[in-house]
Order: structure tokens, then C-alpha cells, then sequence
């Protein structure tokens, strides 16, 4: 598949945190910790190391850990293996902290793409831009 | 294999279907004889258009007595909302947790 045809995808979230960073880096990097906040996991902080987050909704995410630096920035696959396009995914979580004057600035990027997204979904997507903005308002929370 | 997408799309591609998937959402649980009332078309209509959305998963139905109450199935838009929008959505709520969590630890 070329590269013009995959549909890049990229989400950020940014918060400041009233704590320090070794502190938000021990609820990012601790398993039981992890737990709490994110998903089940048997994460480990080790660079290549493969791991498994899994949802409340049964759905298993593969990962593998690709950046360890401590208290500063924290990288892994998120993959989602799925049969169908519409679910399928392959990206990458970037967490990084920067210490502020308050705490701890934490910033999450996730970009990646959709393998299985086919060409004639983008053309089709535009005429439907419009109907699709109005779905989004009436489902509300559906995702 | 037709997918989830194409699936979705061709459902709500009948103006028809949208205004019932549409009527659903707004007003919550009908009968069929409540959504024929405004339909504009005859009551088997009404019930194949019903047929077609179940089957994309986009309403579920609910027997009670002789009635057959109808309702609208949002999840099922997923696939179709804006992946950044969703995962933003998504991580906003678990930085909510984490926020919860660092509050409850130890220096």
C-alpha cells in the first residue's frame, strides 16, 4: 500500500499538573499505577519491551515500549489489531513532561494511521462531511 | 467484505432511514405505529426501513406485549465520528483519572 493512500491520524492532549514530574513519572511508568488511570497492563520501563494494555471493553492493545527517559518523555506503540478497517490501528503514544514553575506540564500526542483505510474512503468522506458533523452532534459521547 | 464504514453509509444514504435513525435519537424509545405516524409511509415500510437499521446495528428493539418499541443504537456511529476527535476525547478523560490518581499518592 502507498503511502498517499493511508490516513495519518493525530491527537494531543496537554495538561498542567499541580505535581512534580518524578511523581507524574511513577503513575506514567508503574504498572499498578497505570492501572488506575489508563488500562490493565504488564508494562515494564524498558525500551523494546512488549506489552499488552487491556480495556474494560475486552479490546487488547499490543505496545512496545520505544523511548525511556526518565521524568522527561515516555514513548510506546499503540497498535489495534482488527479485521476491520474501521477499527484498525497502528500509532504511537508520545508522553512528555516538562517541569513549570507549578508542576509538571504533561503533553500527549498520538498519531498513526489506519492500515486498512482505503482510497475510496477519502473521496467519499468529503460529500459526507457535512452529514457526518450533524451525526457527531446528535450521538454526543457515542465514542 | 463490505466493512462497518460501508455498511453505516449505505444505511443512512436513505433519506428515509436518517430521518428515522434522526427521530430515534432526538425522541428515545418508539413503536413502530408511533414512528409511522410521521413517517409520511405505510407501516410495513416503516418496519422494513426499522429491519435495515438493526441490521447495521444502528437501533435495537424491544418486545412488550403485542408492541415492539424501537430504539436508537448511537455507539454503532463510532466508526464514522472523527478518530481525533474521539482519542482527544479518550485521553482528556483519562488525564482526568490521572489527575485523581496523583492526588491520592504520596509525595
Amino acid at each position: 500500500m502507498s503511502e498517499t493512500s493511508k490516513e495519518v491520524l493525530t491527537a494531543v492532549v496537554e495538561r498542567n499538573m499541580p505535581h512534580p514530574p518524578e511523581k507524574v513519572w511513577r503513575a506514567l511508568t508503574q504498572p499498578h499505577l497505570i492501572e488506575e488511570w489508563l488500562m490493565k497492563n504488564d508494562f515494564q520501563p524498558v525500551v523494546g519491551h512488549r506489552f499488552n494494555l487491556r480495556g474494560e471493553w475486552g479490546g487488547v492493545l499490543d505496545c512496545e515500549v520505544l523511548t525511556i527517559e526518565p521524568n522527561r518523555k515516555l514513548a510506546y506503540s499503540w497498535d489495534y489489531v482488527h479485521e476491520d478497517a474501521a477499527y484498525d490501528l497502528r500509532s504511537v503514544v508520545t508522553l512528555t513532561l516538562t517541569p513549570t514553575d507549578t508542576g509538571t506540564h504533561l503533553r500527549m500526542e498520538q498519531s498513526g494511521f489506519r492500515p486498512g483505510q482505503r482510497q475510496a474512503y477519502g473521496g467519499a468522506k468529503l460529500g459526507w462531511q457535512q452529514f457526518l458533523e450533524k451525526l457527531e452532534q446528535v450521538a454526543g459521547k457515542a465514542g | 467484505m463490505e466493512n462497518t464504514e460501508d455498511i453505516l453509509f449505505r444505511t443512512l444514504a436513505d433519506p428515509t432511514r436518517r430521518a428515522i435513525f434522526g427521530r430515534l435519537c432526538r425522541e428515545g424509545e418508539l413503536t413502530v405505529t408511533a414512528l409511522t405516524a410521521q413517517a409520511g409511509i405505510s407501516q410495513p415500510a416503516v418496519s422494513k426501513h426499522l429491519g435495515v437499521l438493526k441490521q447495521a446495528g444502528l437501533v435495537r428493539d424491544r418486545h412488550e406485549g403485542r408492541q415492539t418499541h424501537y430504539s436508537a443504537e448511537r455507539a454503532a456511529l463510532a466508526p464514522l465520528i472523527d478518530w481525533t476527535k474521539q482519542m482527544t476525547g479518550f485521553w482528556e478523560s483519562r488525564f482526568d483519572d490521572l489527575e485523581d490518581l496523583l492526588k491520592r499518592m504520596d509525595q
